[in-house]
């Protein structure tokens, strides 16, 4: 009888568990399901690497490539700026931060984590926006450039959070061998400790690039909704993300137009995926060792 | 023992953790080229007293130190006596092995990169250090392999071989064998009274009989007092306080 119970318990426990694949199993069904219209129409190679964006005019042209630069853009300026400032605060927090600073930096980066992105998308447009075109000269400040800035900030309690986590499992013994054989804390720090936790560091940078990549409504608000291929930083893109929250509104049901955002979700979800699927390889390398 | 020439002679040492004292008014001599054993009960502050010879204490908070230790002459408890270069001269070896997560090989380059030598001897002197390790025959063939998959005995000789690399005068062991097989324990062993020739050295053991396999001089603590301190063949036949005889004896520890 207890033995019966506790079969049913565990069952319970995983279709729970397993619910999760279902759901993903849905979720890739409606993509696909919604966006195949579309892909019997138009060529999916026009589609990906088709450059213009001209959905509603007649005939209408799908091609996403200024979208997906627009992203590209985007999350690479954003990279250079939560890789640099993540894995800064991190080492700082972890290794040299003294107790009082330490207890009050860590919930700090994590309520930064907390913060809304529709939060951070006013901060753009009232802050950012203005200074860097004030900045720069520009006619507007809503351009790749700004919607980076902020989507940097944004990922920095990504990278910062797991990137401590893994400089607290390199036990404490490195630090202890690398002093008693003459090193000082910053031979230490870079020659032993952030290689031992370079997996890590690592994972964390993929997820906040998955993170960059998926965020919508900062960029929706920053990044000035121009879908052409972008000459520089400083000119307004369009993101796939902002394209599909902007334009799903106005795409009757079942259109053409309609299913095409369909499939930039589709693209998008392939993306991030992969990012995913590259964390996870990363991390399985680091915890056979 | 006359010609016991003192290599580092520590005078009056109180360390506090906090308000706790750990070692009260310790001193001891170290002679060159003898291997002095510190035993005593768990706790009873060996670790922490070797740990004041190569300025490892300052990496503890809210720890304070009183007292001298000189060694060749400079006060290494003196503030402004420079840690880096104490390091350098007084090497030490940890109770669990700790190679880095690196190769074999850049497990002892390390050390000698934080010198400054220059590269082209790098390789020569990893393989010396090796050998007097006696580890080189071992590992000859993957110096490139990672460090992690040799076995405890092997991590731990490495480890010494790392210390070697950089030319120390001393070399402190902390409890080196405390968590290796009988024979990896005898492999440290013999590599200890191989290196005595040429180093000075301190050994923390929780074996006694190590201590007697292994030691010219021993030191026997207690709740952070040095009860005694004498050449080993005299401590283990003829232990002169009351307490040594009874720890030595096995009545408590």
């Amino acid at each position: 009888m207890f033995s019966l119970k506790e079969k049913a318990i565990k069952l319970i426990f995983a279709c729970l568990a397993f619910s999760c694949l279902l759901f993903l199993l849905a979720i890739v069904a409606a993509l696909f399901l919604e966006s195949y219209p579309l892909f019997l129409k138009v060529n999916i190679f026009k589609f990906i690497f088709g450059k213009s964006w001209y959905p509603t005019f007649d005939p209408p042209e799908f091609g996403i490539l200024p979208l997906i630069s627009g992203t590209f853009l985007v999350s690479v300026g954003a990279l250079f700026i939560c890789i640099p400032l993540g894995i800064g605060s991190a080492l700082y927090i972890h290794e040299l931060a003294p107790e009082k600073s330490r207890k009050i930096l860590k919930p700090l980066v994590e309520f930064l984590g907390a913060v809304p992105s529709i939060v951070f998308g006013f901060f753009a447009l009232t802050i950012v926006a203005p200074f860097i075109a004030k900045t720069f000269n520009l006619p507007t400040g809503l351009c790749a450039l700004t919607a980076s800035l902020v989507l940097g900030i944004m990922a920095i309690p990504t990278i910062t959070s797991i990137s401590e986590d893994a400089l607290s499992f390199v036990p404490n013994s490195f630090r202890e061998a690398s002093y008693a054989l003459g090193a000082n804390k910053f031979q230490t720090m870079f020659s032993i400790i952030v290689p031992a936790a370079s997996s890590g560091i690592l994972t964390s940078i993929i997820l906040a690039t998955g993170r960059i990549v998926g965020e919508t409504m900062t960029v929706l608000m920053a990044s000035g909704q121009a879908a052409v291929i972008a000459k520089s930083f400083f000119s307004p893109v369009r993101p796939m993300t902002a394209t599909i929250a902007s334009e799903m509104g106005e795409a009757a049901s079942g259109s053409l137009h309609y299913h095409s955002l369909f499939a930039i979700a589709l693209i998008l979800f392939l993306i991030t995926l992969a990012f995913n699927i590259l964390a996870e390889k990363i991390n399985q390398k680091y915890t056979k060792k | 023992m006359d010609d016991n020439k003192i290599k580092i002679e520590a005078k009056n040492i109180n360390f506090y953790y906090g308000q706790m004292q750990i070692l009260k008014n310790l001193s001891v001599n170290f002679y060159e080229n003898q291997v002095t054993a510190f035993i005593g009960p768990s706790g009873c502050g060996k670790s922490t007293f070797i740990r004041l010879l190569n300025k490892m204490n300052e990496l503890a908070p809210n720890s304070s130190v009183s007292g001298e230790i000189y060694l060749d002459g400079e006060n290494i408890l003196d503030k402004k006596t420079n840690a880096v270069k104490i390091r350098r001269k007084v090497g030490m070896v940890f109770q669990k092995p700790n190679p880095f997560s690196k190769t074999i090989f850049q497990n002892i380059s390390y050390g000698l990169q934080l010198c400054k030598t220059p590269k082209k001897l790098i390789p020569e002197i990893v393989e010396e250090s090796l050998k007097h390790a006696a580890l080189w025959n071992e590992v000859k063939d993957r110096l490139h392999k990672s460090a992690l998959e040799l076995s405890g005995g092997q991590q731990q000789r490495l480890c010494i071989a790392r210390c070697l690399a950089i030319k120390p005068e001393v070399i402190l062991f902390d409890e080196p064998c405390a968590s290796l097989d009988p024979i990896s324990t005898s492999k440290i062993e013999e590599l200890v009274l191989k290196l005595k020739k040429y180093y000075t050295i301190a050994i923390v053991t929780h074996n006694m009989q190590q201590a007697a396999r292994v030691s010219d001089q021993t030191a026997f603590m207690y709740l952070g007092e040095l009860i005694e301190f004498s050449p080993t063949k005299e401590m283990f036949v003829v232990p002169k306080e009351k307490k040594t005889q009874e720890y030595l004896s096995g009545r408590f520890g």
